[in-house]
């Protein structure tokens, strides 16, 4: 046969039937397309919740079988399954329906797709009618990103941070919040699964709680018909795709809200979980399978153009519930609140000064540990030979500082007086160390300075990282200093020695800017405890007669806290434990938060919620600046989460900057040149990339412009541009190191 | 990289004849990107995407393989890959590209390209040719910086620093029981351990420095050798035994430079191009500090205290910056050859520094150029101050009286 004659022959009918059985074949393979998926997840969730109770007797696999062979058609899946799985004779607890609602796209009838109780086969479309629908899509869509267009503007002038969870966190103005309660009631009624999803309930109950007034409905949950049915709105059809792709018909009982109409005061009694709550959360259970579904829908009520223009991402429902919100007043909290106060102290002095062991007696002494604990730590001391680094294995507890008897990373514990709760940052005095030591400086009220009084010693110290240490502080922002001169013992108590280190040290402590009256000196031995809680019993140091250690550090008044500020806090520690995957711990800089919060986490920008908090190692509610908290974070992964880092509040971001202006005192002199920037935790490197001014140090004012060098102990306004995005702000404080030694200091400008 | 013709040497370059080049080592691409300049010619093989439409009038598509001639634009150097890419426009017709017609080459080891100087081949051509056709090339120095948590795995070539990984992990803080602090520090050892091996290639014996602060280098030194011993794996052990541990203030890349000052390198390292680099630049930062009129940065001083000979005879010394050469559009490169021309004529020495080093980079934070000299001379930015005067007085009032500290 030739080849005209073969395609004479062809019978075209035939071909495309084999083609259409072809296409057919593989729709209904074994594979499932990703509608079919979800469709499939939606069944199987509305399938569970119609069986209620029943739904432990059938396997989701079940379940998906009936599905499938009943086309998703959901009543006979259920009667499907009743009659074979859960008791044949008993009727099956179908969910009430309300009364259909019309749904329509723009005016256009929507395609009748798998309506229920319809024929048992899902319509089949033509191709025409394939393109004619395809093309339909396309001009709705269009028209609807011109409107999303003119959505955002709107909300830009309505200054709305973008992400919606934000807003819902965060206290709402009365309207706003108004518009966002019909939205997310909306969403309620929308979708057959929200009532049983409680991350979504809880969401939408935050703004509810706090615009309760407004809302008059029953306080316990039943169901009422959706008065407002609307079509969504072009922009929610944007947002969350054409309608035919969710062809099923949404069940439209809107279940109202528990709490809403209380007043605030009320509002502690659920603290607990109501009986309601249980029941949801045991449906949440249920419905898990169906969350690709509950995919909340926004509308446009009138001309105010109040959509809620979340990103999509931003509304994914997670698995693990939100953390719930008390929505306190953190602040008055905390003045209502009467804790002791809270001050942080940084123990700073040359390596070797017997910072640590000065500290583990400390802690001996005040009977935070036990001396069967010290006793302990001196048997494995003794092992290895170094019986007197004991006490400052304390808090020198990883294996490398005790191995080598020097303290690598900063230590951490407190102890409370009659007045303040004191906690205490031991830091390293190892010069290769001083990244952690400012560390810990930038967490402290004020510092003890400890000295080594020893012969020789103390001169070496003067040279090495005594007046390093000293100068650090002081631009880290501490004002308050004690100068513990320790080892006094070992040169018998001598006065004249006492006073020629004071003399010295006072000397180029004012001129590093500590100011006279906020110096003291004490003189103390670490390792025997004298003058540190109590005064020493040595008759050698009868002419001493001012306060101990202990006595200075409670008359020492802790800096102002920056409360109203926005939250900011730098990640000291990142770690995990069998309760909470992912916590972190650190001081609050400034602000306050609590739990339930929602936090970002700069430089990656993610976002996380605060599951739980600790203030000082005690379960706590809310916290303020000023406080060491452990942080419990929820849904975040911990990739996103550095030491180092910022956690700050996403409604005001700190931001990340690539370079900065830095107005700095130079310690050594400064040159464009390669630079370590550190502040607090973060350890970034960076260049000085310019200088643009050398400035007057008393009036602030332009000396000379653009200078080639600056030489110690002249201020200039320095230009530094920084490898990776770094979160900093103007009024932080810097410090920039160059090979090992602190080249300056300054202010973000 | 060497001459495709034995005949071919550095005297005798026939500027009609072109040059033409063949690169056998990865380290070539970074010198050919040093010598192809913006409006050079170069000629190499090239794969081109032609569509052909026959006579019926159906469009055929075809990939081949030819030699064309371009006259460069751009270049793009990718360090990581080791890869140059020579952007420009055709000159020379061929049976596939017309000539204005654009093309990208690709060039690639063991494929031979010629290029044509547009301006012929000046000293600092010919110096970077000269570098380039050595073939007494020291093996390179492997370089990990490294601190708690983080470490940077870099080899150090004479002409570059390339930086093969970082490593990045999470070591837990003291809050966590020691125990676990001691075990990151372990998974950080062995991240680092397997990255180095991966991106380093150790089958010929390679001098390995190891630099942090602290203990770390010396305790990952110590992991090498215990995981040496554990998986008797004799390789790993020379590598731990060979390797040398260095002091550095960071784990950032930027102290390399300290790491290469330091005495144990030096007195292993002494001949490497890039220690005696790296000493010239830290004698500039010395001067800059005295602040003697010996040492000036930036094009303007740079450029006066060169005319006026006082980077001559006697431990005057001119660093440039190869970056100046590249990409740059004539009477500027022909500016800086005649700085360079003129130091050497004045008997002082000239040296360009490899961006892509260490000592490089820290002088691209002061310009790009700067120069020690004989004798000392002030206010060469004086100009520049008056220029400036004016705009000054309008900004020096917003600073106000805010204490820095």
């Amino acid at each position: 046969m030739s080849r005209h004659q073969a395609v004479r022959n062809l019978d075209y009918e035939e071909v495309l039937d084999e083609y259409d059985g072809y296409e057919e074949e593989e729709e209904e393979g074994d594979e499932l397309s990703s509608e079919d998926k979800a469709l499939m997840a939606q069944g199987t969730a509305e399938v569970q919740t119609a069986l209620g109770v029943e739904a432990s007797k059938v396997t989701t696999k079940q379940i998906e079988e009936a599905l499938w062979h009943y086309y998703y058609d959901i009543d006979k899946t259920v009667t499907y399954l009743v009659s074979k799985f859960i008791s044949p004779p008993e009727k099956t607890p179908k969910a009430p329906k309300a009364p259909k609602a019309t749904q329509t796209t723009n005016g256009k009838p929507r395609p009748l797709v798998g309506l229920l109780g319809g024929s048992g086969s899902p319509p089949k479309m033509s191709k025409l009618q394939k393109l004619a629908a395809a093309r339909k899509k396309k001009a709705e869509e269009k028209s609807a990103q011109e409107a999303m267009e003119q959505t955002r503007t709107k909300m830009t002038e309505l200054s709305v941070n973008d992400t919606s969870r934000a807003k819902e966190n965060s206290p709402l103005a009365g309207a706003f919040g108004k518009r966002l309660k019909t939205s997310a009631s909306t969403a309620e009624g929308r979708n057959p699964l929200t009532p049983a999803e409680p991350s979504r309930t809880e969401l939408s109950q935050q703004p509810l709680v706090e615009i309760s007034n407004e809302q008059v409905t029953a306080p316990e949950p039943k169901l009422v018909p959706d008065p407002e049915k609307a079509q969504p709105s072009s922009f929610a059809q944007t947002l969350f795709g054409y309608p035919s792709d969710t062809p099923r018909r949404k069940r439209t009982e809107l279940y109202p809200l528990p709490y809403a109409d209380f007043a605030p005061s009320v509002l502690d009694a659920f603290s607990k979980p109501s009986p309601d709550d249980v029941v949801l959360a045991a449906q949440a259970k249920v419905a898990t399978a169906g969350k690709k579904t509950a995919v909340p829908q926004t509308k446009k009520k009138g001309p105010s153009a109040d959509a809620v223009a979340g990103e999509v991402k931003g509304l994914k429902i997670e698995d693990a519930p939100l953390p719930k919100s008390k929505n306190l007043d953190v602040l008055s909290e905390f003045e209502k609140s009467e804790r002791k106060k809270t001050a942080s102290f940084v123990v700073v002095g040359h390596v070797d000064a017997g910072k640590s062991t000065m500290m583990g007696r400390l802690l001996l002494d005040l009977g935070v540990i036990d001396q069967r604990t010290v006793e302990k730590l001196r048997q494995e001391a003794e092992k290895i030979g170094k019986t007197s680094f004991a006490l400052a294995w304390v808090l020198d507890q990883r294996s490398e500082e005790r191995a080598r008897g020097v303290t690598i990373d900063i230590a951490t514990n407190r102890f409370e007086t009659e007045t303040t709760a004191f906690t205490i940052l031991d830091a390293p005095g190892h010069r290769d160390f001083i990244p952690n030591m400012i560390a810990g400086a930038s967490q402290a009220d004020f510092a003890i300075l400890v000295i080594d009084a020893g012969p020789g010693a103390f001169e070496s110290g003067l040279r090495g990282q005594t007046k390093e240490h000293a100068l650090l502080i002081r631009s880290m922002g501490v004002s308050r200093i004690i100068v513990a001169i320790n080892k006094l013992d070992t040169v018998e108590w001598l006065q004249e020695r006492f006073d020629e280190i004071r003399h010295q040290v006072s000397g180029f402590l004012s001129t590093t800017g500590f100011q006279a009256k906020n110096t003291t000196f004490v003189p103390v031995s670490g390792l025997n405890g004298d003058n540190l809680v109590r005064k020493s019993s040595d008759p050698a140091v009868s002419w001493y007669t001012g306060a101990t250690l202990l006595e200075e550090l409670d008359n020492s008044e802790p800096n102002k806290r920056a409360l109203a500020k926005p939250f900011r806090m730098t990640i000291s520690e990142v770690f995990r434990s069998q309760q909470n995957p992912l916590s972190i711990s650190g001081r609050i800089d400034a602000g306050s938060m609590q739990m339930g919060d929602a936090i970002l986490v700069q430089p990656s920008g993610e976002k996380a919620y605060v599951k739980s908090l600790l203030v000082d190692e005690a379960p706590s509610d809310w916290a303020v600046a000023g406080q060491n908290v452990v942080i419990n974070l929820s849904n975040i992964d911990p990739m996103h989460v550095r030491v180092g880092d910022i956690v700050c509040d996403p409604a005001k971001p700190i931001p990340c900057v690539e370079s900065f202006t830095l107005k700095a005192l130079a310690f050594d002199f400064l040159m464009p040149m390669q630079v370590d920037v550190h502040r607090g935790r973060l350890h970034a490197a960076g260049k000085i990339e310019s200088i643009s001014a050398l400035l007057d140090k008393v009036t602030g004012s332009v000396t000379k412009k653009k200078p080639k060098i600056v030489k110690p102990g002249m201020v200039a306004r320095i230009v530094v541009k920084l490898g990776l995005r770094v979160p900093l702000e103007a009024g932080q404080r810097v410090v920039l190191r160059s090979g090992g030694e602190t080249v300056a200091a300054g202010l973000l400008e | 990289m060497r001459f495709v013709s034995k005949k071919q040497s550095l005297t005798a370059i026939d500027p009609l004849a072109g040059l033409a080049l063949l690169p056998t080592e990865p380290e070539d691409m970074w010198h050919a990107n040093n010598l192809i300049a913006v409006s050079d010619i170069v000629k190499a093989h090239a794969v081109r995407k032609v569509h052909v439409t026959t006579p019926t009038g159906s469009v055929t598509t075809d990939r081949v393989h030819t030699d064309l001639t371009i006259r460069v634009t751009s270049t793009f150097f990718d360090p990581a890959a080791s890869s140059l890419h020579v952007s420009g426009v055709v000159v020379k017709e061929n049976a596939w590209v017309n000539v204005g017609q654009y093309h990208t080459l690709d060039l690639e080891l063991q494929r031979p390209f010629t290029i044509w100087k547009n301006d012929g081949w000046d000293t600092v051509a010919l110096q970077t040719l000269t570098e380039a056709i050595n073939d007494d090339k020291p093996e390179a120095l492997v370089a990990v910086v490294m601190q708690e948590g983080i470490a940077n795995i870099c080899l150090i070539t004479d002409f570059q620093t390339l930086i093969k990984q970082r490593v990045e992990s999470a070591v837990p803080k003291k809050r966590s029981t020691a125990k676990e602090t001691s075990g990151g520090m372990t998974a950080f050892y062995e991240k680092t351990l397997s990255t180095m091996l991966r991106a380093v290639d150790f089958s010929s014996p390679r001098p390995l420095l190891l630099a942090s602060p602290g203990f770390i280098a010396q305790d990952f030194r110590a992991y090498m050798q215990s995981q040496g011993a554990l998986r008797a794996d004799k390789r790993l052990q020379r590598i731990a035994k060979d390797s040398v541990v260095v002091h550095s203030s960071t784990g950032y890349v930027h102290s390399l430079n300290e790491v290469l000052k330091s005495p144990e390198v030096q007195a292993t390292m002494r001949d490497k191009k890039f220690t005696s680099e790296s000493k010239l630049v830290d004698q500039l930062y010395e001067r800059l500090r005295k602040d003697d009129g010996r040492a000036w940065y930036g094009r303007d001083p740079v450029e006066k205290a060169v005319m006026e000979g006082a980077v001559g005879r006697g431990g005057g010394v001119l660093l440039i910056n190869n970056a100046f050469f590249r990409s740059l559009d004539l009477p500027t490169r022909k500016r800086y050859v005649a700085l360079v021309d003129k130091v050497k004529e004045d008997g002082g020495e000239a040296k360009v520094l490899s961006s892509d080093h260490e000592s490089g980079e820290r002088l691209d934070a002061l310009g790009g150029i700067a120069a020690i000299l004989t004798y000392p001379l002030y206010d060469l930015d004086e100009d520049e101050e008056q220029d400036d005067r004016h705009e000054g007085s309008a900004q020096g009032e917003d600073t106000g009286g805010v204490e820095v500290i």
